[in-house]
């Protein structure tokens, strides 16, 4: 199957191709906790920043919350392509509420400053909960494919 | 029977069939026949009547009925159309089976008994608003639940069911699908208000009670289609086993699920464990704890009546 040391530094995460060239030889762990300063994330728009591949993945270098800790609906800045970009986050790989999506990868929308989003169209499925932001992030749900 | 009859001895082997054998009154037996050989006059369009080649001249009738259609010899070809049987797939028909919900048997604990008796009221005063239909770790199911941030206020989730935790009203199970390649997995209380209902779309066991191992399986295990046609099961009988063993993506796992305390038949390890890696694995075994009495929890006359309790509550 995969040679060892890409499946290694793959360690079960579903990432985009960008991160398949990362051959690091380091240990990681799939750990289901929510976003936070360092973690890998995944561009789920059809943004040109978010699908060109590059050698590292995009990481999250803050999160705009009190705490550092991201949930659904929460800005961060990550790291992409050796540039800053805001994003939006729209899964995590964390357990939430009981009646809450869970999803497999940790998914993030890449935004402008004021809000408007990056690409034109999300096709992973998307929490209903986000509905809830109408007002800041209403062009971010409008391109949104599906609801979960 | 051969066609060839004489019209006497016809006409008494039907009066004999439809039991209107009468010596002499052959004539009354012809007017009563029209309305005893057909449901109801006038007959229905498109049946066929039972009707006799009159030979004879006695009796030659205008009525529709008594004319000669084909051959009659047999039986009064008069079939009633049958009756759609509606079969009520809403209905619980899977109560023929003795199914108790796991979330019913009270955990082995110091609380009262008076507890989980007012708590299991609850469930069932639940349980009478809303269908909660039997099934288990690897079926599919597809709920409904309300939801005031989604379009037309209610949400349909189709999901296989990956675990069953927690007992009495806090009870969950989590479904889990695939979605535009995107792995999604929710945790839904049972007896939560919001979920307005449940249906089972495939009812089926697996070999484990826990299929968590799917997170790391390849993704063609956990894909459920959301608008599957619900598979029909027979209320009595075993429920299937599905005993597929699933592929699993290459390692490192989320899990490390060749251990022995998970317990795990359901993989096929071959495929991604060398046997040493399977030796190597067995070192984490505890082979003393089946014999541990401490941990003996007997459920099964503790079931017997809380199967009993229920069946009653729900009933009245």
């Amino acid at each position: 199957m995969a040679l060892p040391w890409l499946s290694r530094s793959l360690s079960g995460l579903l990432m985009e191709t960008a991160s398949l060239n990362c051959q690091r030889n380091f240990s990681v762990s799939a750990v289901a906790a929510a976003i936070q300063k360092m973690t890998r994330v995944r561009v789920v728009d059809n943004s040109s920043l978010g699908n060109t591949p590059y050698h590292r993945p995009p990481r999250v270098i803050h999160v705009y919350t009190k705490n550092g800790v991201g949930k659904v609906g929460d800005r961060v800045l990550l790291a992409i392509k050796g540039q800053k970009k805001k994003a939006l986050i729209v899964g995590h790989k964390m357990p939430g509420d009981r009646m809450a999506p869970r999803f497999d990868s940790n998914n993030v929308v890449l935004i402008e400053d004021n809000g408007n989003p990056t690409g034109t169209r999300i096709k992973v499925p998307v929490p209903t909960h986000l509905r809830k932001l109408e007002g800041d992030y209403s062009k971010v749900l409008a391109i949104a494919n599906s609801f979960v | 029977m051969s066609l060839a009859f004489s019209s006497a001895s016809h006409h008494t082997a039907v009066r004999l069939r439809l039991g209107l054998l009468k010596t002499g009154a052959v004539h009354s037996s012809l007017t009563t026949l029209p309305t005893a050989c057909c449901g109801g006059w006038p007959p229905p369009a498109g049946s066929t009547l039972p009707c006799m080649v009159s030979k004879s001249q006695r009796f030659l009738s205008t009525s529709p009925c008594l004319r000669a259609a084909g051959n009659d010899s047999e039986s009064p070809k008069f079939v009633p159309p049958s009756k759609p049987v509606i079969v009520d797939k809403t209905q619980t028909v899977a109560s023929l089976r003795k199914f108790l919900s796991p979330e019913f048997i009270p955990p082995r604990q110091r609380i009262d008994p008076l507890k989980f008796s007012i708590e299991r009221k609850d469930m069932i005063r639940r349980r009478k608003v809303l269908n909660i239909p039997e099934f288990y770790v690897g079926s599919i199911l597809a709920v409904i639940m309300a939801d005031p941030n989604a379009s037309g206020k209610s949400n349909r989730f189709v999901g296989i069911c990956i675990q069953r935790g927690g007992k009495g009203l806090g009870a969950t199970f989590v479904l889990r699908n695939i979605i535009n390649n995107q792995g999604v997995e929710i945790c839904y209380e049972l007896y939560s208000p919001r979920i307005q209902k449940i249906e089972v779309l495939k009812l089926e066991k697996r070999l484990d009670d826990n299929l968590m191992y799917l997170r790391d399986a390849l993704p063609e295990y956990s894909t459920v289609d959301p608008e599957m046609k619900p598979v029909p099961f027979s209320p009595t009988g075993e429920v299937t086993v599905n005993k597929i063993k699933v592929r699993m993506r290459p390692k490192p796992w989320s899990k490390r699920w060749e251990r022995p305390k998970f317990n795990i038949q359901g993989i096929r390890f071959d495929l991604s464990l060398t046997p040493e890696q399977m030796e190597h694995a067995q070192k984490w075994a505890q082979p003393w704890l089946e014999y541990d009495m401490l941990k003996e929890y007997d459920t099964s006359k503790l079931e017997e009546q809380i199967i009993k309790e229920v069946q009653q509550e729900m009933s009245k």
